[in-house]
């Protein structure tokens, strides 16, 4: 413990620290909003067409399987980027959660009751309204539920990027290592830890703000 | 081009043998991966099936393993070499910590999300505690726990992976040394053995899982709510909450 006081009293560590972190802030959240946006588009491909579907799905679930530190060196030379970009890790976490969100996405779109578009189209709601402003949001609590592992999966296999140049946090475990010294290393999984919970919490609040109706009858 | 270097050395033989080759390293990792699999089975598939049963602590069990999935796997296995000082065993411990929370879960929610009409069904039968987990609750579980096993071990087989840092002899070896050499086919020669090999181990997972699972159950697993998944436990939570708690009887000891 006063390892760790000594290795935090040093102005320099906490300022480093603090790059760190927002380092890895940025390689975890740019991937998840892109695939937000991206597990929409493909969501509402696969409700429509059956046949993407089946494609999207099995692919989705062929590309979850591939640990991080594989897709890590495999996207440089597919789209050949350098090895060392961090690029690489944006793109590899930006296809593991899309990948993660599409089926969801796809259910909950398929879940939004039939009457309710009906209503929505009767109303005279044109189908990118109708999508925009009845079904999309119908589906928030599954996307979120969804986004919320995305975002706690993502914060963790950053570091694994530390292998490979680019990892945020994960510097201070390799930093770690090379110099035999544990301070850093708990530094970082603390903060690795409390950036999830702080994250997801804030996840939990956009959801709440997001889907006012289904707390309604709670407060009954 | 490098998939052309990554295929070269793929196929060359000196990879293919002696004590550092390609096998051996797939062996190795293999080893881990299963030791550590087996491990927290013994842990997580009692403790599981005991909440799930028993509805006692479902929701510290649920918050302490969401917490553990974002402990960084590199973080954990760096700490505990340096803790255990040594590669195998703290290695192997990592390995178990994290293969414990999807296999928690698994099993957790396997029991946790059968039919209450078929557990009551048992009950009203005169079916013990004992008889009701082993002879309707387990078997009906283990579309989800198989699940959870096969989560678990795609996360042990990718940090099995990252272990080769701390100098265990694993697959996660070429692709660190080629780049450290920056012999970018090794590196990525590596990466490409790394993902077949998890997406084989996922392939033969899954075939089992179709062998272990009852017939009576294969069926209805081809319906969207029997999928494994976060978004289905959130959709299935009010809806659980809106039925009646299963009365209380002295038999639930199992």
């Amino acid at each position: 413990m006063g390892d760790i006081g000594k290795y935090l009293g040093d102005a320099g560590t906490r300022a480093a620290l603090l790059d760190m972190l927002l380092d890895h802030v940025y390689l975890s959240l740019v991937p998840l909003a892109v695939s937000v946006v991206l597990a929409i588009v493909l969501g509402l491909l696969c409700h429509r067409f059956r046949r993407v579907n089946a494609t999207l799905i099995g692919l989705s679930n062929v590309v979850y399987t591939v640990p991080s530190l594989a897709l890590f060196a495999i996207i440089p030379a597919v789209i050949g980027t350098q090895v060392l970009d961090p690029l690489n890790v944006i793109i590899a976490l930006t296809v593991y959660t899309t990948a993660l969100l599409v089926r969801p996405v796809a259910e909950a779109l398929a879940a939004v009751p039939a009457h309710v578009t009906a209503a929505a189209t009767a109303m005279g709601f044109r189908p990118l309204r109708r999508f925009l402003t009845v079904e999309l949001p119908l589906s928030v609590p599954v996307l979120a539920a969804g986004v919320r592992v995305g975002s706690v999966s993502n914060i963790s296999l950053v570091s694994v990027g530390a292998l490979i140049g680019t990892g945020g946090l994960g510097t201070l475990f390799t930093d770690g290592f090379r110099q035999r010294y544990l301070a850093p290393i708990i530094v970082g999984i603390v903060l690795t830890l409390v950036l999830a919970l702080v994250v997801d919490l804030l996840l939990v609040l956009l959801r709440d703000r997001l889907t006012p109706w289904t707390r309604a009858g709670e407060r009954l | 081009m490098i998939f052309a270097d990554a295929f070269a050395w793929l196929v060359d033989p000196v990879n293919w043998s002696g004590g550092k080759s390609i096998p051996v390293r797939i062996g190795v990792h293999l080893l881990y991966c299963l030791g550590a699999v087996l491990g927290a089975a013994l842990i997580a598939v009692p403790l599981g099936l005991y909440v799930g049963h028993t509805g006692r602590g479902g929701v510290v069990l649920v918050g302490g393993s969401n917490a553990l999935r974002a402990l960084p796997t590199l973080g954990l296995v760096t700490f505990l070499y340096l803790v255990a000082g040594g590669g195998t065993t703290g290695v192997l411990i990592g390995l178990v910590v994290l293969a414990v929370p999807p296999i928690l879960a698994g099993a957790y929610a396997g029991v946790q999300d059968v039919d209450r009409g078929v557990v009551d069904a048992a009950r009203g039968m005169g079916m013990t505690g004992a008889q009701r987990l082993w002879q309707v609750e387990v078997p009906n579980a283990l579309p989800l726990l198989v699940g959870g096993l096969r989560n678990a071990t795609l996360q042990v087989v990718a940090t099995a992976s990252v272990a080769a840092y701390v100098g265990i002899e694993t697959l996660g070896r070429p692709l660190l040394d080629g780049l450290r050499v920056l012999d970018y086919g090794q590196f990525v020669g590596g990466a490409i053995l790394i993902a077949l090999l998890a997406v084989v181990l996922d392939v033969v997972l899954a075939g089992v899982g179709r062998l272990v699972v009852p017939a009576g159950l294969r069926l209805s697993a081809v319906t969207p709510s029997a999928q494994v998944g976060a978004a289905r436990s959130s959709r299935a939570q009010p809806r659980r909450r809106g039925e009646p708690a299963p009365a209380e009887s002295g038999g639930s000891t199992a």
